[in-house]
């Protein structure tokens, strides 16, 4: 327990290390600001603070510092150049829930708070059911980042709103405010928050704190290394599509494809559009279906 | 308002010098009563069990509650709007009635002025419980975002708090030094106390007139102010996309409603301290007449918002709106939703019309309906409309469709409750409830 305080002390040295303007850090451009300088029982190098003070720490330590997640201030801004959306193919659903699975692994979440919902829905009563996997829209005029008291919650310029949940004051006036519903609350402790081998970061929403607001974030930390959210690459039906609108391209992990024709030739709309709220994720009307709807649930129930 | 606000006439008192006024009004304060000693006791082990579960929750997290991720608003918020608008009376009395010059009203100014300090410390304490983090306060001042809905209420309520402190405080100095100069068999921290918060007043006559132009300032300052804060917390709801929220409506619907319940209120508050503190001769069955024929007034007012609410989205019934109408007029919270509008709306107004039911006993017990309506009414305000959320609510636990508060949320609600009757019970024991120099004014017995 006090081995692994000093450890998290060190790794909250080191948030601040790289927060130093240096962004993201590759491997590189981490080796232009470190010299090595004398060898002890275990390797030294100095870094360079941001500061401009320099100070000697071990290999080791610096080794780490390549997986830490970007600082708060970098958190803020977004991936530069890029502009996420998510395009969900509904005629390919067949609630096989292996994104909730996957996000439940990547955030560490509890069944009970999933960032993404798989719903039953019915637009009139004449026409068939289909799934609807839901998950935060990424909305271009958020409305909880409107009522957000303290700035808790944010939108980047890479599309994705992000929570803070050191900032968080818990009012919850983002949940009344979001017309979806994507977002949960900490009402309790979270399950043991303390056994995540890495610090606080907005981007990886790792670990969750009691008392505060949680929603899809994209997995920015992921997108930083150039990986697809785990819910993306785990839909064994190709559901979801996800890419960068600057690019025009999204791929649901086995195909890629252009986002504009996508959008054009499958009538793609939003979830109530009419809302004002923008959102950056589309739907593709569920057409021509891969699957006939079918209600697990109620087959086993009758 | 005409009827009652161009009524003029003076109420008039009891044949009496200076000195019996000062006696009759001071009387209260040195006495020890048993029923008061129990009375707070009561209100302590309320304040107590409260206290435990407050610290339950602070240990726990919210999950003490019963509220989760779609009824994420509970009890706490229904509490915190309906302390808001018990707070408006403070204006409505003792600035709208005074500004109007209906004299009758003088009496009432300090009490009404007292349940709006008290109800507005409450209400800030009760949005303070409701927060996830309530160890990052702090943060609504360290990085306040103006655009919030949020941070416009903790700014008003800061404001209104400072100008009904205020409009309780300079009329009352004269009064603090007339406890100073004439109570002298009261405990010794008690004169202590007197003097200092008497602020070495004198009751020199140009002091006299700079507490009337101060409070003359403030009677007109607390008037936008307090439309201001009911409006904004309506604004709470109304910048959402709920059903039952999402409507222009909502700043005067919330408004008309404080008044109500502020007048109930203060018809309660009249009738204890009239037969707690001996007072008849100050406060008589006029003004509870007065005071039957205002709430009869604003319940209309209240009616009228109450249609213009509700009319149009049960007319069209559209979407998760006309299923939340569905679910208010017939569904699980009908029950309670016709005891608010029935037995918290209407009647009132139909059996207060009538003058013998206008008189002390019977009024109090519309006005005890009224609040309870009141409450009531807030509860229905918050909770149904979360949960009737755009999308479905599938996928997740049966409590989550539901929403019975638990029972650290009521000790917590009720402790609340205690906390508000506390502190109006200290202020009268304390200090005069009636205005002693305003009524002697009135009354030409002492010349300022």
């Amino acid at each position: 327990m006090n081995q692994k305080k000093k450890k998290n002390s060190r790794r909250k040295f080191f948030r601040y290390f790289v927060t130093g303007g240096l962004g993201a850090l590759t491997g590189k451009g981490f080796s232009e600001v470190l010299n090595q300088t004398e060898n002890t029982d275990e390797k030294k190098i100095a870094a360079l603070l941001p500061d401009g003070k320099l100070v000697k720490i071990s290999q080791s330590e610096a080794d780490h510092a390549h997986h830490q997640p970007v600082s708060k201030k970098e958190s803020r801004k977004g991936i530069p150049g890029k502009r996420f959306v998510l395009i969900v193919d509904l005629a390919r659903c067949r609630n096989a829930r292996k994104c909730i699975e996957g996000c439940e692994k990547h955030h560490h979440l509890t069944p009970d708070r999933p960032f993404i919902k798989v719903l039953k829905m019915q637009d009139n009563p004449r026409s068939s059911p289909y799934w609807m996997p839901k998950k935060c829209f990424q909305c271009d005029n958020p409305p909880c980042v409107k009522v957000c008291p303290v700035g808790a919650t944010y939108k980047r310029t890479d599309n994705i709103v992000l929570i803070d949940n050191e900032r968080c004051i818990g009012c919850r006036f983002c949940m009344a405010a979001c017309p979806y519903s994507a977002r949960v609350f900490n009402w309790g402790e979270p399950r043991d928050p303390e056994n995540y081998d890495q610090p606080y970061s907005p981007e990886t929403s790792v670990p969750s704190r009691i008392g505060t607001v949680e929603k899809c974030d994209f997995c920015p930390d992921l997108l930083r290394e150039k990986k697809l959210p785990p819910c993306i690459t785990d839909c064994p039906n190709g559901v979801l599509y996800f890419g960068d609108a600057n690019d025009d391209t999204v791929t649901n992990g086995t195909e890629t494809v252009r986002l504009s024709n996508l959008l054009r030739e499958k009538a793609a709309y939003r979830y109530m559009e009419e809302l004002g709220t923008e959102p950056n994720v589309y739907y593709l009307p569920p057409v021509d279906r891969l699957f006939p709807f079918k209600d697990e649930n109620e087959e086993s129930d009758t | 308002m005409s009827d009652i606000i161009t009524q003029i006439e003076k109420i008039e008192l009891p044949n009496k010098s200076l000195k019996n006024v000062e006696d009759d009004l001071l009387r209260h304060i040195p006495i020890q009563g048993q029923k008061f000693r129990w009375w707070m006791i009561f209100l302590f082990i309320i304040l107590l069990i409260g206290i435990y579960a407050y610290y339950r929750q602070l240990r726990y997290g919210l999950i003490v509650t019963a509220m989760r991720d779609y009824t994420s608003w509970g009890i706490y918020i229904s509490n915190f709007v309906f302390y808001v608008a018990l707070s408006l009376v403070g204006s409505l009395v003792s600035s709208i009635l005074r500004l109007s010059k209906a004299k009758w009203a003088t009496p009432l100014n300090r009490i009404s002025e007292i349940v709006a300090v008290a109800a507005i410390i409450c209400a800030s304490i009760i949005i303070i419980v409701d927060m996830g983090r309530p160890d990052r306060f702090m943060y609504l001042f360290l990085y306040a975002r103006i655009q919030s809905p949020i941070v416009w209420d903790v700014i008003i309520i800061a404001t209104y708090l400072v100008i009904s402190f205020l409009l309780l405080y300079i009329p009352l100095l004269p009064d603090i030094a007339l406890c100073r100069d004439r109570l002298k068999n009261i405990p010794r921290w008690q004169q202590k106390f007197y003097k200092i918060i008497s602020l070495n007043w004198q009751h020199k006559p140009e002091q006299f007139k700079s507490i009337k132009k101060l409070s003359g300032i403030l009677m007109i300052m607390v008037i936008p102010v307090a439309f201001a804060i009911h409006t904004i917390t309506s604004w709470l709801f109304a910048t959402t996309w709920r059903p039952g929220w999402d409507s222009t409506n909502l700043g005067p619907y919330f408004v008309s409603g404080a008044f109500m319940l502020g007048c109930a209120g203060i018809i309660v508050a009249m009738y204890f301290i009239q037969k707690y503190l001996q007072l008849e001769e100050y406060i008589t069955d006029k003004h509870f007449d007065n005071m039957g024929k205002l709430l009869v007034l604003l319940s209309l007012v209240y009616l009228y918002f109450n249609i213009n609410e509700y009319l149009g989205p049960s007319f069209k019934m559209v979407g998760v709106e006309g299923e939340h109408i569905t679910e208010l007029f017939t569904g699980s919270y009908a029950p309670m939703y016709w005891f608010v509008q029935i037995i918290g709306l209407i009647l009132p107004i139909v059996i207060l019309i009538f003058r013998p039911m206008r008189t002390p006993f019977p009024m109090l017990i519309i006005s005890l309906l009224v609040i309870i309506g009141a409450w009531l009414k807030r509860f229905l305000i918050v909770i149904p409309s979360l949960q009737h959320p755009y999308l479905p609510i599938q996928d997740v636990d049966e409590s989550y469709m539901h929403y019975i508060p638990t029972w650290e949320e009521w000790a917590i609600n009720s402790a609340n409750v205690a906390g508000v009757l506390l502190i109006i019970t200290i202020l009268i024991k304390l200090f005069p409830v009636i205005p002693v120099w305003e009524i002697a004014d009135e009354k030409g017995l002492k010349k300022i």
